[in-house]
């Protein structure tokens, strides 16, 4: 418990430290590498908290894919961000820190992480967890929640991913950096 | 294509890897953490890696986007015909209990089927984002 408080500490201060430097930073490229790097942080966050499927995704996700289609973007965009001017700092930082300290006061609210007796473990999750080995029979509860017991939600979701694609073919299209010899179908 | 020898012999080791463990992933997930999802993003990370080292036109030639389109596509399809197959055999859509005699085996096949479908849509839509961004020359 006490070693897992420490691991949170150091995994939280790091991506302190890495938010503040990204909002410093002019260098895009750096910018894009440190997100990458605040993704794998969470993903150690997640790990921490027992959430493995989780962090696999934000591993793959917002680690991978997301900074190599970060990368790519800014092969089209300027790689420095522009200066801008200085304005008066009182109003961000007012508005800032109200929002900050009523988050603060809604968390104290909140169950204890991890308390069984919070409205999400008393819902629907004791019957995936006692009645999923007998429903679905296979070991990893998320998956026969995602799959199956919530497989609308996850068509949903592969649509969405599906529809992304199919704007983004539309917007940018493909163009293929052809060779001379050997042009051959793929009209796009 | 680039001439650093580090990278491309290192790429070559660890390219097959990197799909290999993305099929162990997408075929392991009812066991241990992973899924459709997260094997389509590492199987699309690979590829991505093989055409960042050794160049876009190999890449694209090898899996054309045309293929890619329809694989998208195909992924949604597979994932919404099972939903369709289920009701066909009677039960509601996506009730997978209806695919097999036993409802638990009907369950991992429907599972099974339902993955790799999510598993075949985000391989080839994360692709087809890379070589949309990717395949332009810069300020074009």
């Amino acid at each position: 418990m006490n070693l897992q408080f420490t691991i949170d500490i150091l995994l939280l201060a790091f991506m302190a430290v890495i938010a503040i430097a990204v909002v410093r930073m002019r260098d895009l490229f750096g910018v894009a590498m440190l997100f990458s790097a605040f993704s794998l942080l969470s993903a150690g966050v997640f790990t921490v908290m027992d959430a493995a499927d989780v962090a696999f995704t934000e591993a793959a996700v917002g680690a991978g894919i997301s900074t190599i289609l970060i990368l790519a973007t800014l092969t089209r965009t300027a790689r420095e961000e522009k200066p801008r001017k200085s304005r008066d700092p009182r109003v961000p930082l007012l508005v800032v820190t109200v929002t900050g300290a009523l988050l603060m006061f809604g968390t104290s609210d909140l169950p204890r992480l991890g308390d069984p007796n919070a409205p999400i473990h008393t819902h629907v999750a004791p019957r995936y967890i006692l009645e999923s080995p007998k429903e679905i029979g296979i070991p990893n509860i998320v998956t026969s929640v995602l799959a199956s017991y919530r497989g609308y939600d996850t068509l949903g979701e592969t649509t969405v991913i599906f529809t992304a694609g199919v704007a983004v073919m539309a917007l940018l299209g493909i163009r293929r950096r052809r060779r001379r010899e050997g042009d051959e179908k793929e009209p796009d | 294509m680039l001439h650093h020898t580090v990278l491309r012999v290192v790429a070559k080791l660890l390219i097959p890897v990197i799909l290999l463990f993305a099929l162990y992933v997408q075929f392991h997930g009812d066991y241990s953490p992973g899924g459709g999802f997260q094997a389509g993003v590492i199987f699309a990370a690979g590829i991505i890696l093989y055409a960042l080292i050794f160049g876009l036109e190999d890449t694209m030639e090898a899996l054309p986007p045309g293929v890619l389109k329809i694989l998208s596509a195909s992924g949604v399809l597979i994932y919404a015909g099972v939903g369709l197959e289920t009701i066909i055999l009677g039960g509601n859509y996506l009730d997978y209990n209806f695919l097999a005699h036993e409802p638990t085996h009907g369950q991992h096949l429907g599972i099974f089927l339902v993955e790799l479908g999510v598993g075949t849509t985000v391989f080839s839509t994360m692709l087809l984002l890379y070589y949309a961004f990717a395949g332009r020359e810069p300020g074009q």
